[in-house]
């Protein structure tokens, strides 16, 4: 049983979060809508009715689900990311140091923020490729889960990277050189079944291929691995990543001298 | 009962520095207790530890019976913190930060509301509960580190030179409050390089120098410890010739002012004795600098003057 005052604290700061992003909504949700509305309009109705089948759906159906886990992925990174390091910039993160509560309301209340922005562009990017494409979802709830599953993952790798991060720069570093090259190597348009065999193994190696690959079987019921095999990549790395942000929390690792 | 009692507290930093070298304090429940000492000295990282914000290395500390090893979120409830840097988010307004500070110690979101109310009210801020953080003056800002401490009620409030930067004015408005929350029975441990300020507030007082308490005592004795006082007396007339005075050391500072020194066991009456035996009238006078400041350089310096 989880004690009333620590619900109340995980509240306030879920609640602290989300205002934070939909202030700011010009930053933090639009641009995902038009960086995705112009894939669509590219790759999708330009490019795509060129390129043809793939996997014998249509370019765009195949690169939809991509597209809208791509936006996922680097909304709930990037809102943890840039708010747990303004935090620790302003220092107001010292308002919750003080206060009592364990460390893991502190990180499932920012993990929270970061899903919930996820979760929110996620559905806007959705009903977005409606207008471009007859999208039938092939197992909502499935997708409604790895949606979740994927903001929790990135979540915490965006908690990460601000714990480490000793300035503005350092935070964008990760999703420039690490996080991008990810998501565009791990099969949002195309299939690993076009890449020669060597690179075929060396993306089974890329952790968002599987989400990927995962979130299309939700879409369009298709997959490149078993689902066994991708969900339990996903659940690996969450619980390796939450374990070491709630350690480096515990300590205070960059937060306390 | 002891609010705060610090046993061998001891601090080193990642780079080698001993910042405290064991240092034991005890603050009794209701106490007005003043933390002296020059910037670097190991103020701010003992109040650090005490708020669970610095790691220590070793030694222990108790709030109110509370160990922080064994129960820091009952230590963490006990105590309000107003630190030396505004800390707050620049880009929330007034109301939200206090609000949120009592989420933050599971106060439910109706009892937040109220009890911001009351504290933004009680430091004047209400009217600005609206406003982002960054648009308040030095002052306001000062004021809402204090409303976001007391949100949820503590028994100890640790104030990190909470008057740094703001104007007389608020600085007395500010004593004025801080004495009236002692007197309602919260603890209250202050740091300050107003001297004046710990003087004219503080019960007890401990001083560090180089990680290490250097004297800890009340402020009572250790004022009666003070040799001299130095005073500025502006006269009614010039006079010429600098008069000699048992007990007294006279400074001409032009030729209606001068800076005396009175030894304590003279008292400022023989001062008075003796210019009024000489006909020269004094139309004002002022403390050149108070009493706490000249024993804090003194223990500073190594003077055994006391």
């Amino acid at each position: 049983m989880i004690r009333k005052d620590y619900i109340i604290a995980l509240q306030t700061i879920t609640y602290k979060e989300v205002r934070r992003f939909l202030r700011i909504w010009v930053q933090t949700l639009l641009p995902s809508i038009i960086t995705t509305t112009l894939y669509f309009l590219i790759f999708g109705t330009l490019i795509g009715s060129r390129i043809g089948q793939m996997k014998g759906y249509d370019y765009m159906d195949f690169i939809v689900p991509g597209l809208i886990l791509m936006a996922v992925i680097s909304n709930a990174y990037s809102n943890v990311v840039s708010s747990f390091y303004g935090s620790k910039f302003q220092h107001n993160i010292e308002e919750m140091l003080v206060a009592p509560m364990p460390s893991w309301v502190i990180l499932t209340g920012y993990i929270s923020g970061g899903v919930m922005r996820g979760l929110i562009v996620g559905v806007l990017v959705t009903i977005v490729s409606l207008f471009f494409t007859d999208l039938k979802i092939a197992h909502p709830v499935m997708m409604v889960v790895v949606f979740l599953l994927t903001g929790v993952l990135f979540s915490a790798a965006g908690f990460i990277n601000a714990v480490y991060a000793r300035s503005f720069d350092d935070i964008s570093i990760v999703p420039t050189f690490v996080l991008t090259p990810l998501i565009y190597l791990g099969g949002v348009f195309y299939s690993i079944e076009l890449l020669p065999e060597f690179w075929q193994k060396v993306s089974l190696l890329n952790p968002v291929f599987y989400m990927i690959d995962v979130f299309r079987y939700s879409v369009l019921g298709e997959s490149d691995v078993s689902l066994l095999v991708g969900f339990s990549v996903i659940i690996l790395f969450i619980v390796t990543l939450l374990t070491l942000s709630l350690r480096l929390l515990n300590k205070g690792i960059g937060l306390k001298n | 009962m002891n609010a705060l009692k610090i046993t061998q507290l001891k601090k080193y930093y990642s780079n080698g520095l001993l910042a405290l070298k064991g240092i034991d304090l005890e603050v009794k429940q209701g106490d007005f207790f003043a933390l002296l000492g020059a910037n670097g000295a190991g103020k701010s990282t003992t109040i650090g530890i005490i708020a669970s914000l610095v790691n220590k290395t070793s030694g222990s500390v108790t709030v109110f019976g509370h160990d922080l090893d064994q129960e820091p979120e009952a230590v963490k409830r006990c105590i309000g913190l107003v630190p030396q840097e505004f800390n707050f988010n620049q880009f929330e307004n007034v109301f939200d930060i206090v609000v949120s500070q009592a989420g933050y110690y599971g106060i439910p979101r109706k009892k937040a509301l109220e009890r911001a109310e009351i504290c933004l009210k009680l430091l004047e801020l209400w009217d600005k509960r609206n406003e982002a953080s960054r648009e308040l003056s030095g002052g306001m800002k000062r004021r809402l580190m204090i409303a976001r401490a007391l949100v949820h009620e503590p028994k100890l409030l640790i104030l990190d030179e909470p008057t740094a930067g703001v104007d007389i004015e608020i600085r007395r408005s500010m004593w004025e409050f801080f004495k009236k929350i002692n007197k309602a029975g919260t603890t209250i441990i202050l740091t300050t390089h107003y001297l004046e300020e710990a003087e004219s507030l503080c019960r007890h007082i401990a001083i560090i120098n180089k990680g290490e308490v250097i004297e800890n005592t009340n402020m009572k004795s250790l004022l009666e410890n003070a040799a001299e006082e130095v005073f500025v007396l502006n006269l009614e007339k010039p006079v010429e010739v600098i008069p000699s005075i048992l007990g007294c050391n006279i400074i001409p500072i032009d030729e209606t002012t001068w800076q005396v020194s009175v030894q304590k066991e003279n008292g400022i009456n023989g001062l008075f004795v003796g210019l009024d035996r000489l006909g020269i009238r004094v139309s004002g006078l002022r403390n050149e600098s108070n009493r706490l400041e000249q024993l804090f350089l003194n223990l500073l310096t190594n003077k055994k003057e006391l």
